[in-house]
Formats: structure tokens, sequence, C-alpha cells
């Protein structure tokens, strides 16, 4: 019997098994940012425990509030950068250098096919785009991954997602994600995987296969992940052509991570790609799906364009074809957050800031910001928000506001009409 | 070990989510204690006072189905557990979540729905009590002079950890 990728890589990193059910695995990257890292830190040191499992397996950046804004986060900040020099962490990423931590590590070329990723962040299923096992965890498994380098695990079935054919235009992978996720519900996948399988995921690029994972969790799933394959190679190729002599020798390599074609399933959905539409939630959970032809009449006060869903340079290039030569409409405001450094610096060669800029945004650092209230972009009581982020729920971006999740050209075609709009129409 | 049991809180809803336990600007305390005074500051829901009597009076929480979904956030067992609430029982869980209460040695206790109906509908009205046996599997509703008990399945591993008090401990010993 075949295995699935996610089978292959408990298998490859198992540890031990303590009860029946239970899996430890050995982990080759330890992800941590400022919000979750700093309480197992001091927790280590409490405990007389202040050591890491292998400094070059951990990385860490400062990326929710940053610069930090007030004296509590510039002691969360503090508690990891002097961490992070401490235990001689070499990729760290501090302010000038940091962004979004699920678009920045894996631009560093940090995340392998075949892979075992934990961060205490729950978008962390985002680096299964590489054909990883990325799973959100806690402090304490954040904490004892530190200390060990290993994390226990209910081995997790894998749910298949075949999506095939050409996406419409105006439709991307976040109106996929979305329509899946209103199809399963918010625990559609909870202890599972999702693998996205199809020649619509084949013809994606690693940006959109990190969009369509990055939400695996909005179906409480524990990782997305997408069979390592050429254009995985092609985006790694700076970090890995000294350990290669090619790229079809890498891909060999990468490739024993797919899943087999006997691979068992417990269960397989279809999406014919052909059929989607441009889609938005309506309310306060990720499920809560229609498409963005039935809202009618529902204006907003705020465009947010970033994210570790849709913070990533094509989400750029698409939101600023939309908004090239228009303006936010009146009563309207625009944030936009590149999520790296290096994808603002591109956006900015390419042009595209000041489409942006031309148009009325606000253009901020890379940081997490708006997406869940913590600094910048927080919506008042009563306001609605247009967001290419992840989560739509109850207060998420500020007390008594109303988040509406949708693709970076929905989000600019709302820019444009101050309503939610359908990006069709300007493509 | 932790204690278990004590007067209940019903949150009857599914999908409550640790946004809505402990909102994401709380998430700069740097100590557990800090987070007590914003548990389920931003809770969705008819009728419920975050502030009230039942919920200050709590020590286990009954909700539905997907109970702590979202963000991977423990400050959301740790907002329980500095409120002296430290066992959930709900129809079930999201992977994070669960896994973080058994971590912290907190127990996230699933029920069929059957069970949980039957609670909900003699129950949540009335002041009610729950004694938690993590050994035995067992928990006992105590509610308007009534008792009545009910068996769970609890994970070989979650259960150790229960006794361990915790993950940190566990793996430390063993790794």
């Amino acid at each position: 019997m075949g295995k699935t990728t996610a089978e292959k890589i408990f298998a490859a990193h198992l540890v031990d098994e303590p009860f029946s059910g239970t899996k430890v695995l050995r982990l080759d990257v330890v992800l941590c940012h400022e919000i979750t890292t700093p309480i197992a830190i001091v927790d280590l040191v409490e405990r007389g425990k202040d050591r890491v499992f292998d400094s070059s397996k951990i990385k860490a950046v400062i990326d929710h509030v940053t610069p930090s804004k007030d004296s509590k986060t510039a002691t969360q900040a503090k508690i990891l950068r002097d961490w992070a020099r401490r235990q001689r962490i070499r990729d760290f990423f501090d302010v000038g250098a940091n962004g979004v931590c699920h678009a920045l590590f894996p631009e560093k070329g940090f995340i392998r096919p075949g892979n075992t990723v934990i961060m205490g962040d729950s978008h962390t299923c985002t680096h299964g785009a590489f054909g990883a096992f990325a799973a959100g965890v806690g402090t304490t498994d954040l904490e004892v991954g530190i200390l060990k380098g290993v994390c226990a695990f209910r081995e997790p079935k894998t749910i298949r997602v075949n999506v095939n054919g050409e996406l419409p235009k105006g439709v991307y992978a976040k109106d996929v994600v979305l329509t899946l996720i209103g199809r399963i519900g918010v625990n559609g996948a909870t202890d599972r995987v999702l693998e996205f399988r199809g020649s619509t995921i084949d013809a994606m690029t690693m940006e959109s296969r990190m969009t369509l994972c990055n939400m695996a969790i909005e179906a409480g799933g524990t990782s997305g992940i997408c069979m390592p394959d050429i254009t995985t190679v092609e985006y790694l190729w700076p970090f890995i052509q000294d350990e290669f002599s090619s790229k079809n020798a890498a891909l060999d390599e990468y490739s024993k991570w797919c899943s087999d074609d006997d691979a068992v399933y417990e269960q397989t959905l279809e999406i014919d790609a052909v059929s989607l539409v441009p889609v938005a939630t309506f309310g306060v959970k990720p499920d809560q799906v229609k498409p963005v032809a039935e809202f009618g009449q529902n204006p907003v006060d705020q465009i947010y364009l970033g994210s570790c869903t849709n913070g990533r340079l094509e989400d750029l290039r698409v939101a600023a074809q939309i908004l090239k030569g228009r303006k936010l409409a009146d009563n309207v405001r625009g944030i936009l957050s590149p999520a790296t450094p290096k994808i603002y610096r591109d956006a900015m060669h390419e042009g595209l800031i000041d489409i942006f800029l031309d148009a009325g945004f606000c253009v901020t650092n890379s940081t997490c910001g708006a997406c869940l209230g913590m600094s910048n972009g927080v919506l008042a009581d009563g306001e609605v928000c247009a967001s290419t982020t992840n989560r739509n729920f109850n207060g998420r971006m500020g007390k008594g506001g109303m988040v509406h999740l949708m693709s970076p050209a929905t989000a600019a075609a709302t820019a444009i009409e101050g309503k939610i709009a359908d990006p069709r129409k300007y493509l | 070990m932790k204690t278990f049991g004590g007067p209940v809180l019903f949150l009857d809803r599914s999908d409550i989510n640790t946004d809505e336990i402990i909102p994401a600007k709380y998430l700069t305390e740097i100590t557990k204690q800090d987070l007590k005074p914003y548990m389920l500051e931003d809770l969705k829901l008819d009728g419920f006072d975050p502030k009230g009597e039942k919920t200050r009076n709590a020590r286990v929480i009954v909700s539905r189905a997907n109970f702590g979904c979202g963000s991977s956030r423990e400050h959301a067992p740790w907002v329980f557990e500095v409120n002296d609430i430290t066992c959930v029982v709900a129809e079930s869980f999201a992977r994070i979540f669960r896994q973080n209460m058994f971590n912290c040695g907190m127990a996230a206790i699933e029920l069929p729905k059957a069970d949980l109906d039957q609670i909900f509908s003699h129950a949540a009205d009335a002041d009610t009590s729950m004694a938690i046996d993590i050994e035995a599997q067992t928990l006992t509703v105590s509610s308007g002079g009534k008792q009545k008990t009910f068996s769970f399945e609890l994970s070989p591993f979650d259960k150790a950890l229960v006794i361990a008090g915790g993950w940190v401990d566990y793996a430390d010993k063993k790794y």
C-alpha cells in the first residue's frame, strides 16, 4: 500500500511512539515570533534550561507588532532579540530585515520538501506548500521543540482535494480555498492534512500554493500540503544549487516525498476550477462564504492588503493592475503592508508602490499589523474592512469591527467602488 | 496533577474561537496572571456576561463543537487556568487548543452530542456543578438535586500529560 506525503514524513521523522496513536517526530525547522515565543523563553530560563536543541534549525522574527508600539511589545521584542543573540541563532530578523513570518521564512529558502516544521502560530500550515509537514502549535509545544527538537502529534489522516482546470479570469487561490472552506466547514479538516492536487495546483506559483495552504487551518487542518515539483525546485534553486548537480537532480530527490499513486486517502474532494467565481466571507466564520456577485450593497470603511495569506508580490501585482489609474472610493481608506522588505522593494522597483500611493493607499512596513488588530489599522466599533487576510472572527481587527475575507483582486475592486465589488470587470 | 471540577459555565454555541476567548490585543502580556481580567471578552453569545457571577465562579466550561478554533495562542488555556477553570467539556475541539490544554496539564474532554444535548437541556439553566474523575474517565453532573454520570474517552497520551502536569516535564525526562 502506498503512502501519502504526510505518512512518508511521519515515518522518516519518527522518534518515539509513547502510546498507540501518538507519534513524536524529530523537527527540521522550529520557527519563532515575538508573541508566542517569549513566554517559552522565560519558562526555560526559570527551569534552568535556557538552551536550544540546534541553533541552526531555529529561525526567529519580530513580526506581529513591529516596530514596537509600547513598553509591553518592546519587552516582547527584547526577550526574543536577547535570546537569539544568547543562543547564537543566526537566522533572526529584526527591525529593518523583518517581515511576516510565513512570507519571510519561505523567501529565505528555509523550508524544504519533506521537512517537519512547527511554530507557535496557527498559520504555520502555509509551509506545506513546499511538500513539508508544517503545523501550528502552542507555546508549550514550541518550548519543547526549542529545547528538544521534537513534537508529539496524533498522526493525521489525509483529505485529498483535487482541483482541476484553468482558473477563470478574476479567480485566484484565495477563491479556491475560501470555496473549499465554505464547502467543508471550519472543522471539516480537524486532525486532517489537506493535500492539494490536480492541474490547477500544478499550474500555480509557490505564492499561490502558500495562499492555499495558509488557510488549511481555517478548516481545522493540521497542515496543507502540495506536491513538490519543478515549480518548488525553481523557487528554492538559489538556496539549493550547491546541494544538487542540476534542477532535475533536485526534482528527483524531492519527488520521493510525493504521495504514492496508490496512497490511501480518508476522503477525496473534487473542485472544478472552471466553475469557480470570486467569493468573499459574509459572517464571522471563514466558512461563511458566498459569491461576490451576491453581495449587493455592502459598503466598507477600510481595505487591507497584506498578511501571510495575500501580502506577496503576485498579490500586489494583481491589486495594482486593477488600481492603476484609479482612486479609492470616497470615505474609504486603504492600507497596504507588503509582507516582507524584499516584496516591498520589488514592488517599488516595479512601480506598484506608486500605483497604491496614487490610489490613496497608506503603505506600511512589513508586519502582521492590522490582520489581528494588534498594532495599526484597527477598526472602530461598527466599521467594516475588506481584507486579504485569513480570519473574520468577531472583533478580529478591532472590537465591534466586521471583516470580509477576499482575494487581493476583489479587495482592489472593492477599494474603487467602496462596496464589495466583482474584480472581473476591471481585468 | 491539577484539580478538576466545580461550578459549570455553559456556552451554548459551536466554533468558539481563541480570539473570543482572549483577544489578540492582550497577547502583549508577558505573564499568564495579567490575562485574568480579559477572559471571553469578545464572546459572541446572547445573554453572556464576561464579568457575570456565573463566569466568575466557573471551574468547568461546557460547550459545543469545534471549541477553541482559530489562533494557536496558548493564552486561551492560560486565561482559563488563571481564572481557575481547568477543564472544558465539548462535543469536539480544534487540534491546537486541545493539545495546548493537555500540554498545560488541563483537560479537554469530548462527549457525544447526545450526552451534551442532555446536559444542556437539563442543567444549563440551573446552578450546576460537575465532578471529574480523570483516572476513571467519568464525569458527574449535579443539578437541581439530581446527579447523572457520563463516561468519556481520553487518549493514553493525553491522560499521561494530565497526570504528569504537562508536556515540558514529560518531554524533558524522556527525550
